[in-house]
């Protein structure tokens, strides 16, 4: 991947006509969304403690099936939402890596944790500060571990965020493939 | 507690065990030279008085500054005598190797390797030598207390990142 | 990496028929990675499969090392408490507590009684939290998810009063040196004793959906087998070990706390199979509910940290109403506890087995050596020779009953 921010390549506005979506289209894009959105098959990437609460999150208590992520797929060709649940140190950093390129767009990712999102208090060798050194995050859910109701809301706005996202029916973008090695 | 196990393993090797003292809270502790810290640890498995069985506790501390630099220490029990012992072998920077105590209790693997990969002790005698938590393309031993807390070695190359902490760029020491 | 083993196609013995000759086979090499359901956390084993049974297995851990040793180096004695509790992440408070008992060993701290009680009651408490999180999981990976969905109900029970005691469901940061952190808040002990009546209808209907079951009897019973001179040999501690006949628990053996004063049972297996690792673990949730209610007829209102003001924070109207009280305080947060030079090793029986805390002190205001004796280490160790010759299907049983809890066993 190269080195640069992925926030240079997005248009703040979608000022130009190809990008812009018109009236069928939006229809369409608000159906994909909500679609989208309340059926999210999670890769469970569980490394440590926050794992515990999200066994805990996915039991009957702090339900998240009624949110429609109650499935997890175990094979990353079959998910779409990347939870990674806990600290991602440097020799599973690769791992991480090959996961998130395996996984088929659209694809979202949910850094679960303060160690996920920034490393928590694990400033050493052996500790990645933040899986958004390795691959591109949409929510983080900072806590350690957080609570339940944390996490659901950080699933409520990772719904928001699909809903809100252009969706089309069909994507002829070429997808950016990994560079090789 | 275990008085009478130090007394005798300091009768029965009054050469290797250069001290014998009790330390805080009643910790039985003896100071073995480390040539012969495999004859001790066959003594102390095999002896019927000690029937140290269970597979020691093995760790090493790193005093940086002091002769010698290294110490292996072993925290022995048994399941039989109810008793505790505690053995320092101190290891010269200058000669880092030490008789593996593998063959004696197969427990003692994975606590000889830790201590070759964060410290960089070898033991002879171990049948799979290698590292056991850092990844082979790891450069040096980070428990020393000369390696620095924030030497990270990242494996793939990382995103640039923006953080209003620490300032962008990849993570570094 | 390790070389791939030479995987030639087996020799095939003669047979009076092609059609009576058996299937020439091949040795495949199977990756269980580190991001793996089965694979609690985060284990490499590489298995070399011979159809289904397991020919031979390697591992490879360090997936989830997080420089534990180092950083604890690096912050104050008090510091290390949150370092502590992400060990043993599912019951955090066995491990503050070993360490609280490795600084005050080698500062000579005593404890006063009440503090010591509610670290036993703390302490019993997560204990049952983890043979629920073992045994909710166990049930899911044999196919009972029911049972996940009863275990996690009661592990939510207790965590809530935890949460109120500690402030945290998970990471508790409760003990400190030379006591506890805070007192019970009003009314406490009798929720705890109606969460623990609902905890115990809960693992009674575990117990009846679990214990006689055909297919889990099936599943675990001769699987994962060690036999007691091998479980000794490997530094095997805890449930484990006493499924396998050695009657080994350090609240008999070597009392710490008030374990002397509390009447409980221990249980003790025989064949050192998957099946009797799952019993104790049940068992010992029933003696867990005893100590907590004899902890609370027995406990008495007093201080719950000791009185010194080198290593306790003194209470705040002292602090803010005296010149030492403000001395006191200003110099442990910011220099640290200077305990004494020396070394020391103190050690509890965790949910998992002998946790020890091996402690080096120089006499400053930090750790300059904290090692941890991880029980879950010994098990991990031993589960390629638990495996050889069995299948692969047996895996998932003899991971979950040992109980590798990672963050304990790569610190």
């Amino acid at each position: 991947m190269s080195a640069t921010s992925d926030l240079d390549l997005v248009p703040a506005i979608a000022t130009r006509r190809e990008d812009a979506l018109s009236g069928l289209e939006k229809m369409v894009s608000k159906g994909l969304g909500w679609a989208r959105k309340y059926s999210l098959f999670q890769y469970p990437f569980v490394t440590a403690c926050c794992g515990m609460e999200f066994m805990a999150v996915a039991a009957a208590r702090y339900d998240l099936d009624r949110f429609g992520a109650a499935l997890p797929r175990f094979s990353p060709r079959q998910a779409d939402l990347l939870m990674v649940v806990g600290t991602v140190n440097v020799k599973q950093a690769p791992i991480l890596r090959r996961v998130y390129d395996s996984m088929a767009d659209p694809k979202w990712v949910v850094a679960f944790g303060v160690c996920a999102s920034s490393g928590g208090f694990y400033d050493n060798y052996a500790t990645v500060q933040g899986i958004d050194r390795i691959i591109p995050v949409d929510v983080y859910i900072p806590g350690c571990p957080p609570r339940p109701e944390q996490v659901l809301d950080g699933i409520i706005l990772l719904q928001q965020k699909i809903q809100d996202q252009p969706h089309k029916l069909i994507d002829r973008e070429k997808p950016a493939l990994p560079a090789k090695g | 507690m275990s008085q009478a196990a130090l007394q005798r393993l300091k009768e029965r090797f009054p050469e290797a065990v250069t001290e014998a003292y009790t330390g805080p809270g009643g910790d039985d502790v003896a100071l073995v030279k480390k040539e012969s810290i495999e004859e001790v640890c066959r003594f102390l498995r095999s002896d019927p008085e000690m029937a140290f069985d269970m597979a020691p506790y093995i760790t090493a501390v790193d005093y940086m500054g002091s002769e010698p630099r290294f110490e292996v220490v072993y925290q022995m029990y048994s399941t039989t005598k109810n008793h505790r012992l505690r053995l320092r072998v101190g290891v010269p920077e200058s000669d880092p190797v030490v008789r593996s105590v593998t063959p004696l209790w197969k427990g003692a693997n994975w606590y000889e390797r830790y201590c070759w990969d964060l410290y960089g002790i070898r033991f002879e005698g171990h049948p799979d030598m290698r590292r056991l938590y850092m990844y082979e393309e790891f450069v040096g031993h980070p428990l020393r207390k000369d390696y620095s807390l924030r030497g990270r070695q990242p494996l793939i190359p990382e995103r640039q990142v923006d953080e209003p902490f620490r300032g962008p760029g990849p993570s570094g020491s | 990496m390790s070389k791939a083993p030479e995987t030639a196609i087996l020799p095939v013995p003669a047979a009076a028929s092609p059609l009576d000759a058996p299937f020439p086979t091949k040795r495949m090499l199977v990756n269980l990675g580190p991001s793996h359901p089965a694979m609690h956390g985060t284990v490499r084993a590489v298995v070399e499969l011979d159809g289904e049974a397991v020919h031979s297995m390697k591992l490879d851990i360090g997936f989830l090392h997080r420089g534990f040793e180092k950083s604890c180096e690096n912050v104050t004695w008090t510091q290390v408490f949150p370092y502590t509790d992400r060990l043993n992440y599912v019951s955090s408070i066995m491990n503050n507590v070993g360490y609280a008992l490795a600084v005050e060993k080698l500062a000579g701290l005593q404890v006063p009684e009440r503090a010591q009680y509610l670290r036993v009651v703390t302490s019993e408490l997560h204990r049952m939290c983890d043979h629920l999180t073992l045994i909710s999981a166990m049930g899911l990976e044999l196919g009972a998810m029911t049972v996940l969905i009863y275990g996690m109900e009661a592990r939510d029970l207790i965590w809530d009063r935890l949460t109120e005691l500690c402030g945290a469901r998970l990471t508790s940061n409760y003990a400190r040196v030379g006591g506890v952190s805070r007192d019970v808040p009003p009314g406490w002990n009798e929720k705890v004793l109606r969460t623990l009546d609902r905890a115990e209808e809960l693992r009674v209907e575990i117990d009846r959906l679990l214990t006689r079951n055909r297919i889990v009897i099936d599943r675990t019973r001769g699987t994962g087998v060690m036999s007691r001179e091998d479980a000794i040999d490997y530094g095997f501690t805890g449930p484990c070990l006493r499924a396998s006949g050695v009657p080994y628990d350090v609240r008999k053996a070597s009392p710490y706390l008030v374990y002397d004063r509390l009447d409980f049972d221990v249980p003790v297996g025989t064949n050192g199979d998957n099946f009797d690792r799952y019993l104790m673990r049940m068992e010992e949730m029933k003696q867990s509910d005893r100590i907590v209610r004899q902890c609370f007829d027995q406990m008495q209102p007093g201080a719950i940290a000791a009185d010194d003001s080198r290593y306790v924070l003194p209470p705040k109207p002292e602090v803010y109403g005296s010149i030492e009280g403000a001395m006191a305080h200003f110099k442990i947060i910011m220099e640290g506890i200077k305990v004494p030079a020396g070394e020391a090793y103190a050690y509890v029986e965790a949910a998992n087995g002998e946790l020890g805390f091996y402690a080096v002190s120089d006499g400053s205001g930090r750790p300059y050596k904290l090692g941890v004796r991880a029980p879950g280490w010994n098990m991990l160790m031993a589960l390629p020779q638990m495996m050889e010759g069995k299948l692969l299907a047996d895996l998932i049983p003899t991971f979950d009953t040992i109980n590798m809890i990672g963050g304990e066993v790569e610190q």
